[in-house]
């Protein structure tokens, strides 16, 4: 079958099983595009800027672990999309993209709207490829995908110049079933000797803690996390990433960890003899002042990424392999081991947990004339059953969110952990929606955050995509604000949002639902009316306290001991 | 510590500014990089002589191999090793310099390449200490210019980095 580099792509995307393509049409990809209106396999959402597409595209893949794929032309269309690319590689998202490039004869010319795309995301993708001769396009692709999708995942760029495309000229087409590429070999498996080394450590704890992130959702492992954590009966606690790959109602999470974690996970951290952890990465909002991290514990460290261990906390047993292969052995190995946990020290432990939990670090002031943000997310979660796919923006409506929705499944948590990319959620919501068109799908936001990527209200409206936008609007970039708060003596520069727009007319502009919610009493029956809406948008600006700041908190350079609790909290203060 | 990591590398556009862009990214030190293409043509052999403590060598090199144009990495100084440098140096001389200065290269084992009225270029091969030792016993005056190739190694015996 001879094609042009134009349908090859478009066939390619088919072949490999693509669904949606996120994009913006331009001058160097017209001939893709006219190749992509000439079929309806793969389904073309149109976005308003390309930071969307990709965001879209993310949101498609967090929420289903399929690769998002997206298409931008050149110059400023790669340019905008740089952002939604370092967002999704800091949180190993599978994402393919594919940009437009001036023809092979102008590059390097400074043509009409080039830039190097290779050069420019070389720091954020996993890999990128341009593309020299149309009967390469095929292959490339499919190595593109491969990489995006194995090992620890990433975004991959694949440049296309526009005489590859070239309608005219037709080269043979065959999409590979499996390509290798002899200096990519991601490890599966485990070193059982290490397992093992492992094993007899962790059973011999006497004060354990597991910790887990993003790379057991990523790499589908959560039902062996459960089963694990209960076979070790052993506290455990998540990192922003991990949240929902074990479920936050039961008794044994003791709730996310870090900057923002509970009383009980970060003290915990503090004191544990042995710490394991699965697929995380040791970030500095989860360690605090390394210099004190975890002082009493033996680190075990499971993780795809072998550049991720010992980066930034030593590590007694290193573990390389997939997650999911890795507890797989480690519960054959526990089952048949002659070595039973310490009961006696595990209970003494968890008294001492318990004694950390009844702190109620979480608690707010819930008589309140002012509708708390906590309050409103934890009626979202009542209203939602606690089972929809939210997504949310980078800042105090972020933790709240992670702390407050008690997520009990993977791939239901949505946001920028490694990036802090502002203006994410409400892209990735359409993204997931399009993934999951019967599922509950809300974004919580601010009003700063929001107005990042607001264009793509025309978007959920072209594709009638009817998620719920829950926008805690306390008139402040809230998490500068409380930063200010307490490191600049309430010297607030330029952190106050002025001269909001009218949301509801805003979004009633863009042809969905607004409503405007200022009462405590009216939070429940908004969210359900907005819920009831199945089929479309609705914004919900929420007017919430301005003063309300994010607790615990550890400050920045400071120690897990060393946490800020809210005032509402019996003791103030920290430590055990 | 000093570090020579020898790296097989695909031989493509790019495949260099992925390694120098990652040592500047993760404020890694590179005191010396030579590259060229192997006996096989789509490979290259970079080599790389860099400095840090043990953990800063081990993310080096752990982040050099999950680059997906490199193909095979050693650092070579877990092992018994050789490493070579070559300078061109480029002298001022006058009736009263010649002498000696071929005298010095001499003793460094030096060759002079090139001669002209009031200069030599001399060309000396060896550890980059011996270089550095050969130019500090000249009159840094008299030098026109200086040319290293950066540190290139190889490991003794059989065994060697290769697909």
């Amino acid at each position: 079958m001879e094609l042009s580099g134009a349908e090859i792509v478009v066939r390619s995307l088919k072949d490999e099983g693509v669904e949606y393509l996120f994009g913006y049409p331009g001058g160097a990809v017209l001939h893709l595009y006219d190749a992509i209106l000439r079929q309806d396999d793969v389904k073309h959402i149109l976005v308003r800027h390309e930071q969307g597409a990709t965001h879209a595209a993310d949101g498609y893949a967090r929420s289903t672990g399929k690769p998002g794929v997206v298409i931008v032309t050149s110059g400023p269309g790669a340019t905008n999309a740089v952002t939604g690319i370092a967002t999704a590689y800091y949180d190993s998202i599978p994402m393919v993209v594919i940009s437009g490039q001036v023809p092979s004869a102008l590059i390097g010319s400074d043509a009409f709207q080039e830039v190097d795309m290779i050069g420019i995301t070389r720091p954020c993708v996993k890999h990128n490829f341009l593309v020299t001769d149309p009967r390469q396009i095929a292959e490339t692709i499919k190595k593109a995908f491969m990489v995006a999708t194995t090992g620890r995942p990433g975004p991959v760029v694949v440049d296309i110049p526009k005489d590859m495309t070239d309608p005219n000229i037709k080269v043979p087409y065959h999409y590979p079933e499996q390509v290798s590429m002899r200096s990519y070999n991601p490890v599966v498996k485990g070193h059982k000797g290490q397992i093992k080394k492992a094993v007899d450590l962790m059973l011999q704890a006497k004060r354990p803690m597991l910790y887990s992130g993003g790379g057991v959702v990523l790499g589908e492992a959560s039902e062996e996390l459960t089963e694990f954590v209960r076979l070790l009966g052993y506290p455990i606690t998540n990192t922003l990433m991990g949240l929902g790959a074990y479920p936050a109602t039961d008794p044994q999470f003791v709730g996310m960890l870090g900057m923002h974690g509970t009383y009980e996970a970060n003290l915990g951290m503090h004191d544990c003899d042995v710490l394991v952890a699965i697929g995380a990465r040791f970030d500095d909002r989860i360690t605090g002042k390394l210099s004190e991290f975890c002082p009493f514990a033996k680190v075990i460290h499971i993780d795809i990424d072998p550049a991720s261990i010992a980066k930034n906390v030593p590590v007694d047993i290193p573990i390389v392999g997939e997650v999911r292969e890795v507890l797989a052995d480690m519960i054959e190995m526990i089952n048949a081991s002659l070595i039973r946990t310490d009961a006696e020290a595990l209970a003494q432990w968890w008294v001492q947990i318990e004694k950390w939990r009844s702190v109620n670090c979480l608690n707010y002031d819930r008589d309140s004339k002012l509708i708390k943000p906590q309050y409103v997310i934890e009626q979202l979660h009542e209203v939602t059953g606690g089972d929809a796919f939210i997504t949310s923006d980078v800042g105090q409506h972020q933790m709240w969110a992670a702390q407050y929705y008690k997520f009990t499944k993977p791939r239901r948590w949505i946001n920028s952990g490694g990036l802090g990319t502002m203006g994410f959620g409400l892209p990735a919501a359409i993204g997931v929606k399009l993934a999951h068109p019967d599922a509950d799908v809300a974004c919580i936001t601010g009003e700063a955050s929001i107005q990042m990527c607001i264009q793509e209200l025309a978007t959920a409206k072209q594709f009638n995509t009817g998620i719920k936008i829950i926008n805690l609007n306390n008139r402040y970039m809230g998490m500068v604000r409380q930063w200010q708060e307490f490191t600049y003596e309430g010297r607030y520069a330029h952190s106050y949002v002025e001269a909001l727009p009218d949301f509801v007319k805003l979004v009633e502009a863009y042809g969905h639902v607004g409503m405007q919610v200022t009462k405590p009493e009216d939070v429940r029956p908004a969210l359900e009316e907005a819920f009831a809406m199945r089929d479309r948008l609705v914004f919900l600006d929420i007017i919430t306290d301005q003063t309300e700041n994010v607790f615990p908190m550890i400050e920045a350079g400071k120690a897990h001991h060393d946490m800020k609790l809210s005032p509402v909290t019996p003791i103030d203060g920290a430590s055990s | 510590m000093r570090h020579i990591i020898s790296i097989l590398i695909e031989n493509e556009s790019g495949a260099l500014s992925r390694v120098a862009g990652l040592f500047s990214a993760r404020g890694f030190n590179i005191e010396s990089l030579s590259v060229a293409v192997t006996e096989d043509p789509s490979l290259s052999r970079m080599t790389i002589v860099t400095r840090g403590s043990d953990q800063v060598i081990e993310q080096i090199t752990k982040q050099l191999n999950k680059l997906i144009d490199v193909v095979k990495l050693i650092d070579l100084f877990d092992a018994a090793h050789i490493e070579r440098e070559l300078m061109m140096v480029k002298i001022r001389t006058s009736d009263d310099t010649r002498e000696e200065i071929k005298r010095l290269s001499d003793i460094f084992r030096g060759r002079i390449i090139d001669v002209a009225q009031g200069s030599y270029v001399i060309e000396i091969t060896g550890n980059s200490a011996k270089l550095d030792a050969f130019i500090a016993n000249v009159n840094d005056d008299s030098i026109i210019e200086v040319v290293r190739s950066g540190t290139t190694g190889i490991s003794r015996g059989e065994k060697g980095l290769q697909l």
